[in-house]
């Protein structure tokens, strides 16, 4: 069966005509394993007015565009999309088939696997061709993220999966890189459309609840004064996080109490939690220690912080911190670019 | 008005321990609750009851035990439960998980169909746009409002850093996020009803459709290897790093961790 089924296609994303940065990321993915299988990597955009990002995929690592220009594509709606996605799956035959895991993503991947009869796989981290056969071996966290389950999907074309954003790393930008830009035509008619979109309304982010962060910068009693905690949120920006406290410090009037962290406060369970100049009382750890990954700064070699820290560095948050939030600035200059 | 709400028992994740010698999952003890999405879809059902006098059924995928989710359900005031359970259905991944509910579906009276946008024990917020598609109905996922105007519903669908107002006629199937509805507790006397109801089971026998689609057989998908990321050993201390060297050792972790 796979002898019919050729190459690595990946789901461009645009929103308001503009290509989502996963989209690059799992062009980058996609070259890699295409380069393992020595096959090419296919982008495909469905939208209206896209001409202009087309290129860019190419320059990004993609061997060939494949887009669907439709004025009714111009906002995502779920019928419109599978149906056009479909006809290019049915048309060209894709050996794999990957999508960012995003709101749109998850919801037009399962529609078309389902279609397809075919399996799909959601919010993977990791992706591996099979040395044996060739396969795509897709690893996902699951299980509230305590597991990571590897899986496959062996008799079925085209392999599918949404992959989380911020995973996968872009391949690098080459201005010269050129390919073949193909454009295809899919009928969408009145039925298609089987809602109506009456608004699209544009969410500011207003001010954030600790609860809702992914990455936390946390300060305590030894940061000193409330100034330094400009030093937490330099860190915290670069991350997309937000800064938080310890009840010292809400004691203190340094910081509101919506900022609390600790049993008196808010327990929040970010991706990230950096703890800066917080002993750590049991108080604090109840409303922290479940975070996913702890970074202790603390003078203090004793604090018992460090207990629950994944990594804990002893040394001066003051001297620490502002060479963090440059060296994250470098890390993602790298990633991005 | 017909309402389905699809529910699944899940282990309350958040309760998972890991066992940090073998780095395995510690399961005994976790509690089952009714999966956080589904729960706030259950709301969104019996607000239209209380409002439109809408018929909630609860439906559930799972072993016999599951019957303790549709109770709660009953509780919480839906009408009538469903449990559709079988051996030939153990194993499926969510193709097959789908197809099952939507051949069980096609057996009961709806005009709009509700399911969480994801459980927490699997997180793949795939099985509600499957069912959709088994049924060849409309879909709307990621739903954080909703009412009701005649025959149509007016939902909020949100998208990363904006929502869009949509109309929908119904029969359709949304997907409800846990911000669409702070779920009610059940009450005293849902309680006691909830036991003298009788939950009806459907199984392999009650539905059109081949053993060949459904189950482990079914799956288009194998989980070829699971394994823990290993148990949270006590993490590691640096004593003796400059402010520069401490810099960068977090953020090769962080890089590690995906975090970057």
């Amino acid at each position: 069966m796979s002898k019919d089924y050729k190459g690595v296609f990946v789901y461009v994303e645009q929103r308001d005509r503009k290509v989502q940065n996963v989209s690059l990321e799992l062009i980058g993915k996609a070259k890699e394993l295409a380069e393992t299988l020595k096959e090419e990597v296919t982008a495909v955009v469905l939208g209206y007015k896209i001409q202009e990002q087309l290129n860019k995929l190419l320059q990004y690592g993609a061997d060939n565009v494949i887009y669907v220009e439709n004025e009714k594509l111009d906002i995502y709606m779920t019928e419109p999309y599978t149906k056009a996605l479909v006809k290019v799956i049915k048309t060209k035959k894709p050996e794999m088939m990957l999508y960012g895991a995003t709101a749109i993503g998850r919801d037009l991947a399962p529609r078309i696997a389902c279609r397809m009869k075919t399996g799909l796989t959601a919010d993977c981290t990791g992706l591996d061709i099979n040395e044996e056969n060739n396969n795509l071996m897709m690893t996902r966290p699951a299980f509230g993220g305590n597991i990571m389950a590897t899986i496959e999907c062996p008799d079925h074309r085209p392999q599918m999966a949404t992959v989380r954003p911020g995973v996968m790393k872009k391949a690098e930008f080459d201005e010269n890189r050129t390919g073949n830009i193909e454009k295809m035509d899919v009928e969408i008619t009145k039925e298609d459309m089987t809602y109506e979109i009456i608004e699209v309304v544009k969410e500011k982010k207003e001010k954030m609840d600790i609860q809702e962060a992914v990455v936390l910068v946390s300060g305590g009693r030894g940061v000193g004064k409330p100034e330094k905690f400009e030093l937490l949120k330099n860190v915290a920006d670069e991350l997309g996080g937000m800064v938080s406290a310890s009840r010292a410090v809400i004691d203190s009037g340094w910081k509101a109490k919506d900022y609390q962290v600790g049993q008196t406060g808010k327990t929040v369970r970010p991706d990230l939690y950096v703890a800066c100049g917080i002993s750590g009382a049991i108080q604090h750890l109840a409303g922290m220690e479940e975070s996913e990954f702890i970074v202790a700064i603390n003078k203090d070699e004793t604090a018992p912080i460090f207990e629950v820290a994944d990594v804990g560095v002893v040394g001066d948050l003051n001297k620490v911190l502002p060479l963090l939030a440059e060296e994250i600035k470098k890390a993602k200059l790298e990633k991005y670019n | 008005m017909k309402i389905i709400v699809c529910i699944k028992q899940v282990p309350d994740t958040t309760e998972v321990k890991l066992d940090p010698k073998t780095g395995t999952l510690i399961r005994e003890g976790v509690p089952s609750i009714i999966n956080p999405d589904d729960k706030s879809g259950l709301e969104a059902a019996l607000k239209l009851k209380d409002e439109y006098n809408a018929h909630v059924t609860a439906l559930t995928m799972g072993p016999p035990q599951a019957d303790v989710a549709l109770r709660e359900a009953l509780a919480m005031g839906a009408d009538d439960a469903v449990l559709l359970t079988d051996r030939a259905f153990a194993g499926a991944d969510t193709w097959a998980t789908s197809l099952t509910l939507a051949k069980a579906l096609e057996k009961m009276e709806y005009d709009l169909i509700i399911t969480g946008r994801q459980a927490i024990d699997g997180d793949t917020a795939q099985v509600g746009p499957e069912i959709a598609e088994h049924l060849g109905l409309p879909h709307i996922s990621y739903v954080e409002g909703l009412e009701k105007e005649d025959n149509n519903l007016i939902v909020k669908r949100k998208f990363e850093d904006e929502y869009h107002k949509i109309r929908i006629k119904m029969p359709c199937l949304i997907t409800a996020l846990t911000e669409l509805n702070e779920p009610r507790y059940m009450n005293v006397a849902g309680v006691y009803d909830a036991y003298k109801k009788e939950i009806k089971i459907m199984t392999f026998d009650d539905l059109d459709i081949d053993k060949e689609e459904i189950g482990l057989k079914g799956s288009p998908t194998r989980v070829k290897k699971s394994f823990t990321k290993g148990a949270k050993a006590a993490g590691k201390l640096y004593t003796d790093l400059d402010a520069n060297e401490a810099a960068k050792l977090i953020v090769e972790k962080l890089k590690e961790k995906f975090i970057i």
